[in-house]
């Protein structure tokens, strides 16, 4: 049963996902693509979950997953928000942004 | 409340989070808070899953964070942007390592015999986040020049490529469903074909086909986090890497589109280094000096400037936003035409072109910029090839044709920056360079747009 309720949860959030960003201007498509890249390290919550527990196997797969996930999350949302802190309208000047 | 419940409703609060993030990111005025929200989803997430009682200790945890947040700070920080198609392609190979590795562990051996829902689940956690591991450092070595931008092919690659993935298969239905005493080896044998069959898969892709790949890769990324969700039966997980896997998807299709091509296309042909040339052209390139080229400029009244990757590898866009500035300050109107696939990751050239400070309403797309194309008086050519190439249009022989091109030809005059007298990414002869009203500007990109501009700032 478990296994129908998260197939119905995919299935939804596909739909779902499609919907989301059907027309994208042409802008927007390497944030777009950052941004989500960050969420996908969503997959950090195993690796805590697996890192935390008490196998020492599953600890030390679970740690280096930790530190990819950590990587994928951090640098994806600080990358996007540097790439979205350059776009501006005329006149207005943006932020600095350069480190 | 329990804690799992409790744990439960927060990861619903931060899919929620998730889901108005992306929706905000597809819209210019909000993209920026829109990854703020989708970032504290995420914080959220993370909080949360401290909480969970399956977690009895804290130090490998935390000490991973710090080295993943250290680094990601740094290398996010220090990047160029010409060095953004690299950087999200790594980023992704890591995100497809962790959820490989997240999968993995839970079938570490002290865990025990393992249901078939669970094998199975865990097998496609494996295949796809390694093949979207190795894939993506793959196009990272190509992207970043390491491996050399070119497809590389070899005969029956095709079929070496489909007995890896049906090794994978055989080796996970080992796993899954065969004797207990040869499961290690059988998980083994998944992981290492997996990671092999990234590489071999983006080995004969082309440096110009870059931005299908990436985004591809971007879509697996979220998958392999939702069949890691699928493994620990977490719902986050799942919603999160779906909704990634559909964007990605979304991304890859508008690239496709963007070439006139079928995603299989893309990713068997081997663009560019099996393609037949197309009709032979007729006519002479016609090269021109950088001062005659000033003249005509200056009595433009409306130019339009079509980057590609030639800009982006000679670092040239704050030099082209300098030309624009004096163009604009001598009275012309001048706007940037970007084709979706310009440069090697969707939206490449919108990047640099912002990094360099032009004003987003100056960007314009495709389908905007070619009705208007007649009335333009200067089209300036940089480092762009196929995508300008008018021969997608007019010759079906053309490997080209069917390509949804900006129509620099029709421009009373057009400049093309180049180089040098070579291809482009995909070997075909541009007819716009014969062209009557074609002139050539020879030269490094950046070297050629300084020196218009210097022009304008001596006529001053």
């Amino acid at each position: 049963m478990e296994l129908v309720w998260m197939l119905f949860i995919f299935v939804l959030a596909a739909f779902l996902g499609f919907e989301l960003i059907t027309k994208v201007p042409s802008q927007l498509h390497t944030p777009l693509m950052s941004g989500s890249n960050a969420i996908s390290g969503i997959t950090i919550v195993g690796a805590m979950l697996a890192a935390g527990g008490d196998h020492p196997m599953a600890g030390w797969l679970g740690f280096a997953a930790v530190v990819l996930a950590t990587l994928n999350v951090v640098g994806g949302y600080v990358v996007t928000d540097r790439m979205l802190a350059m776009f501006h309208k005329k006149g207005s000047k943006p932020p600095e942004t350069r480190p | 409340m329990s804690s799992p419940i409790l744990i439960n409703l927060a990861y619903l609060v931060s899919a929620i989070l998730f889901i108005f993030g992306i929706k905000m990111l597809g819209r210019a005025e909000t993209a920026r808070r829109g990854n703020l929200i989708s970032g504290l989803g995420m914080l959220l997430a993370v909080l949360v899953t401290c909480l969970d009682q399956d977690i009895v200790r804290f130090e490998w945890i935390v000490a991973g964070m710090i080295i993943g947040a250290t680094g990601g700070v740094i290398t996010a920080r220090r990047v160029a942007m010409t060095g953004m198609p690299e950087l999200v392609a790594l980023f992704n190979g890591f995100g497809g390592l962790a959820s490989l590795l997240v999968g993995w562990a839970e079938v570490s051996p002290a865990k025990g015999a393992l249901p078939v829902f669970t094998g199975t689940t865990v097998s496609l956690a494996i295949m796809i986040g390694g093949v979207t591991f190795t894939g993506s450092i793959y196009a990272w070595g190509k992207l970043s020049g390491k491996l050399g931008g070119k497809a590389l092919t070899y005969p029956g690659q095709k079929a070496v490529n489909a007995i890896i993935a049906l090794a994978i298969l055989i080796s996970a239905g080992f796993f899954i469903a065969g004797p207990r005493e040869t499961a290690n080896l059988a998980l083994g044998a998944v992981i290492i074909l997996s990671l092999l069959l990234g590489a071999t898969a983006v080995m004969p892709i082309g440096g110009g086909d870059m931005p299908v790949v990436i985004s591809l890769l971007n879509s697996c990324s979220g998958l392999a986090a939702a069949t890691a969700g699928f493994v620990i039966a977490n719902n986050v997980l799942i919603v999160a890497g779906c909704l990634v896997g559909a964007s990605g998807l979304i991304l890859t299709i508008i690239m496709c589109k963007a070439m006139n091509r079928d995603l299989l296309n893309v990713l068997f042909a081997g663009f560019g280094s099996t393609s037949s040339a197309g009709a032979p052209s007729e006519g002479e390139l016609k090269p021109i000096t950088i001062e005659d080229a000033y003249y005509v400029l200056e009595a433009a009244r409306e130019v339009v400037v079509i980057p590609g990757y030639g800009m982006a590898v000679a670092q040239a866009q704050h030099a082209v936003r300098e030309l624009g500035d004096f163009l604009e300050a001598n009275g012309a109107e001048v706007r940037y035409a970007i084709h979706p696939v310009a440069g090697r990751m969707p939206g490449h050239m919108n990047v640099l072109l912002a990094e360099a400070d032009v004003p987003y309403e100056q960007l314009q797309e495709m389908d905007d910029v070619n009705p208007h194309m007649a009335a333009v008086d200067v089209a300036i050519v940089i480092g762009a090839n196929d995508v300008v190439n008018p021969a997608a249009t007019d010759d079906p022989s053309s490997p080209l044709y069917g390509m949804p091109i900006i129509e620099a030809h029709k421009a009373k005059t057009t400049f093309c920056l180049k180089r040098g007298k070579g291809t482009g990414f995909s070997g075909i002869e541009n007819q716009l360079f014969l062209m009557p009203n074609t002139r050539m500007l020879y030269g490094d990109a950046k070297g050629t747009v300084s020196g218009l501009a210097g022009q304008f700032k001596e006529s001053r």
